[in-house]
């Protein structure tokens, strides 16, 4: 056997999955089980209760909520490639979902399952950051939202508390987010992100008003790129002011360092998927 | 902890242990042996199968998520003993040298060709990123996934 024993539980409602994950300490929720079964087979995850929630079909759907885009939790990455909603209101969500993994991994594999491990070399933390997406969390004292900029918070570590549900993924519906794109340098056989840059922006006469630069695979953790943004933000937009920001990416950050791709090189990366993105949008 | 799922036609309930993987549960519970384990770690797609019709890596599923479903493995294709035209056209092409990742090639392969009839090499390739050949054979392996869809488009 790969895995340490548990018992399993099949949910039948949020409110039965927040009341069993309350009533057992060492328990873990169970989505497409792409990021937590793996970590169970090495054993470096163990709980003793394995509490199924795929069942929620209420948690399956995309849809326009007025001024924001819901995205159930148990949304597989397929659905959001696919969606024409994403595709049309929010790019760097289908960019991202469509290059997870390969085909079979995207056809199991969940957006709230991904955020809520937050794998350091996830896709979906650079484009959530680009989009200044929300989450709605549900636990024992109610329900309430995250924002993205508070969420990722340490290695696989979020905001979510202990006994929190991911519910939902809210994107505001704005032109900023609709010119939104996510690039990725993959690790060729685990198509993790060794750079992964989601970029939104939004321009008024050629001058970039605004951009938002998230980054996936480049630090401990996903992380705004403030030092690209204030360098391109008020600027007529061109080959030489967005390869001055692209100069910026990472600086400052932690980067990563391991036997795949040094810091150095990962940096450097991180300016031409920066560029990349930015030029896509421009 | 009693399963049931419908595999390959035949209906199956068994007690099993929840953290016993799918693919476990079809090599070593049901001796469905023809669904391979390669790398262990959801990369390298040799335990491909069909779960309720899509492709999935059944070493990446435990076999109480598969509870109710219906599934269909590499020994589930031939119909009355005559090979499923994917199957074919990788006899014919040479689609395999040691043959180990072939049941993973071909169930990914009928997946891919059931929502893109008619795919293009790159189309090809790319619908093969979650399937490694370590003897490096993907040229024959696509040249057999463009043959079966030329003659399933015959009416095979």
């Amino acid at each position: 056997m790969y895995a340490a024993e548990f018992d399993y539980v099949r949910a039948s409602s949020i409110e039965e999955a927040i009341s069993l994950k309350a009533e057992n300490d060492d328990s873990s929720l169970l989505a497409g089980g792409h990021s937590l079964i793996p970590a169970m087979k090495l054993r470096l995850s163990t709980p003793q209760k394995l509490i199924d929630i795929s069942g929620l079909d209420q948690l399956k759907k995309i849809s326009k909520n007025g001024s924001h885009i819901s995205i159930g939790s148990l949304c597989t990455h397929k659905q959001c490639a696919e969606s024409e909603i994403i595709q049309s209101n929010c790019p760097a969500l289908s960019d991202a979902a469509s290059v997870i993994g390969d085909p079979h991994v995207r056809t199991k594999g969940t957006i709230g399952g991904a955020l809520a491990h937050s794998d350091p070399q996830a896709d979906y933390p650079g484009a959530t950051l680009a989009l200044n997406a929300t989450f709605v969390a549900k636990g024992p004292s109610g329900e309430r939202t995250i924002e993205v900029d508070d969420y990722f918070i340490g290695l696989w570590e979020t905001a979510l508390g202990e006994g929190e549900l991911l519910t939902e993924i809210r994107i505001a519906i704005n032109s900023m987010n609709a010119n939104s794109c996510y690039v990725k340098f993959p690790q060729p056989a685990s198509r993790y992100p060794y750079v992964g840059c989601g970029v939104s922006l939004s321009s008024n006469n050629g001058t970039c008003s605004d951009i938002r630069v998230g980054f996936s695979g480049v630090g401990e953790w996903a992380f705004r790129d403030s030092g690209v943004e204030s360098t391109l933000k008020g600027q007529p937009l061109n080959d030489s002011t967005i390869a001055s920001a692209a100069d910026k990416a990472a600086e400052g950050k932690t980067v990563l360092n391991d036997h795949f791709v040094s810091e150095e090189y990962r940096r450097a990366m991180s300016k031409v998927y920066a560029k990349r993105a930015m030029m896509q949008l421009s | 902890m009693k399963i049931s799922m419908k595999v390959n036609g035949v209906d199956y309930e068994n007690d099993i242990e929840p953290r016993t993987l799918l693919v476990q549960y079809l090599r070593e519970t049901l001796d469905l042996t023809g669904t391979n384990i390669g790398c262990d770690t959801s990369q390298c797609g040799a335990c491909t199968i069909h779960v309720n019709g899509e492709a999935v890596k059944s070493c990446t599923m435990l076999a109480v998520q598969a509870d109710g479903a219906t599934i269909t493995t590499i020994e589930g294709l031939a119909n009355d003993g005559e090979l499923h035209p994917v199957q074919k056209a990788f006899c014919e092409n040479h689609g395999l040298q040691c043959g180990y990742c072939t049941p993973g090639m071909i169930m990914a392969s009928v997946d891919m060709l059931k929502n893109n009839p008619n795919p293009t090499e790159e189309e090809i390739r790319h619908g093969l990123e979650g399937n490694f050949c370590r003897c490096t054979g993907y040229h024959n392996i696509v040249k057999s996934v463009k043959a079966a869809a030329v003659s399933m488009k015959g009416g095979a």
